[in-house]
């Protein structure tokens, strides 16, 4: 490479280091921001914003879903395996929706600290199987390598 | 080795012998993509067992997928030749950037749009402002503006530089599309195959999104020798090899 060339590689090397470490300070400063929903940790730990609208995700809890009356209210309990937090909503369920099944609910708390919840939002995983395979690892207690994490 | 390998760069970015070489390639490329695409299509559709969590609906993913990474493979292919545009000057790299940037952004699109019909039935909603979904629009973005931009100035060697400039600075929303899902929460997933770990697919299923993958791969690049083909013939039309190609 020419002298001219390798100073012009080395101007743009510089370039990209400039802008990549900007970036990445701008996004630490943004991080509350950019996180798309609390767990119930966070609001345990206070660090959910009170009287605003914010997002919680966590695991519904098997055995927790309830109808109390005629309507399209449902109540259940959300959790990350170290906090929970009682959500209650009242509209249409996600067909992924049901016990066990990562959840986002967006809304927000009231004076006895429920979740009452204006959208909810099912979380997916990552793994794409058919369902033989998924008895099967049930059944041997196997699970996929980022199953367990769930959200 | 590394002298043969120089020898080649030089070559290969002679207009001339790219355009001849490009149009050698055509139909074969052609033929391995359509065979590629209908072996794709059938074992997605039709071969894929259902998934247990998403029943049918999952089968997107043949599409989605392959769109998105080719969404993110093509910027890399237009920031490297961004560096080439920059360190030597080379005009074949400024074609193959601007010819690169439309095809870039309708895979781009077509991401956007198919996860958005996925998102709708799965999720319950079409659209959210999280991590990776905000970064791939980005990344549309960037793209319309190297095409603005390119548009924009009329002398083409200045305009290649300038865009250049652009493609390498939009290179760091590449890893923060990526890693959008590992670094911070979101309601998109985390990786099934791009990561270190054995995929989370099952075989039955990863074939076909592979050969798609590859498939899309293939007909990027075919779309791209007809563009490059087509804007070398226009800026080189004064000069001798065109004025020969066209006589004969």
């Amino acid at each position: 490479m020419t002298p001219a060339r390798k100073k012009r590689l080395s101007l743009i090397i510089l370039m990209v280091v400039g802008v990549s470490v900007g970036v990445g300070f701008a996004l630490k400063a943004l991080n509350e921001n950019i996180m798309f929903f609390f767990s119930p940790a966070d609001i345990q730990a206070g660090k959910a914003p009170a009287n605003k609208d914010f997002r919680v995700g966590g695991i519904v809890v098997e055995g927790t879903v309830a109808r109390p009356g005629e309507g399209l209210t449902v109540e259940f309990v959300l959790t990350d395996n170290d906090s929970d937090v009682k959500v209650k909503y009242t509209g249409i369920l996600p067909d992924l929706f049901r016990e066990g099944q990562g959840i986002i609910a967006n809304g927000r708390l009231n004076a006895s600290g429920e979740f009452i919840a204006a959208e909810v939002l099912a979380k997916h995983d990552e793994n794409y199987m058919p369902p033989e395979v998924m008895d099967a690892m049930k059944k041997s207690g196997q699970t996929m390598p980022s199953m367990s994490q769930g959200i | 080795m590394f002298k043969w390998f120089v020898k080649w760069f030089h070559r290969f970015g002679s207009p001339p012998y790219f355009y001849r070489l490009a149009g050698l390639w055509l139909p074969w490329l052609t033929g391995l993509f359509t065979i590629l695409v209908v072996a794709g299509l059938y074992g997605g559709l039709v071969l894929a067992p259902t998934d247990y969590q998403q029943g049918e609906s999952y089968r997107i993913i043949f599409v989605h997928v392959p769109a998105a990474w080719m969404s993110m493979f093509i910027y890399m292919v237009m920031a490297s030749c961004g560096i080439i545009i920059l360190v030597w000057r080379m005009k074949l790299a400024e074609v193959v950037l601007s010819c690169a940037a439309p095809i870039g952004a309708s895979f781009t699109f077509l991401a956007l749009v198919t996860g958005s019909l996925w998102g709708k039935p799965m999720w319950g909603t079409y659209w959210v402002w999280d991590a990776r979904l905000t970064s791939e629009l980005i990344l549309l973005f960037l793209y319309l503006g190297i095409m603005g931009l390119y548009g924009a100035i009329d002398d083409k060697r200045v305009a290649g530089r300038a865009v250049a400039i652009l493609a390498i600075v939009g290179m760091v929303n590449i890893p923060i599309i990526h890693y959008s899902v590992e670094w911070w929460n979101s309601l998109h997933q985390g990786p099934t195959v791009t990561k270190f770990d054995k995929p989370s697919i099952v075989w039955s299923m990863l074939w076909p999104l592979l050969t798609m993958a590859l498939a899309f791969k293939v007909y990027f690049v075919i779309s791209l020798f007809q563009r490059v083909r087509a804007e070398l013939l226009h800026r080189e039309r004064n000069t001798r090899w065109v004025e020969e190609l066209v006589k004969s």
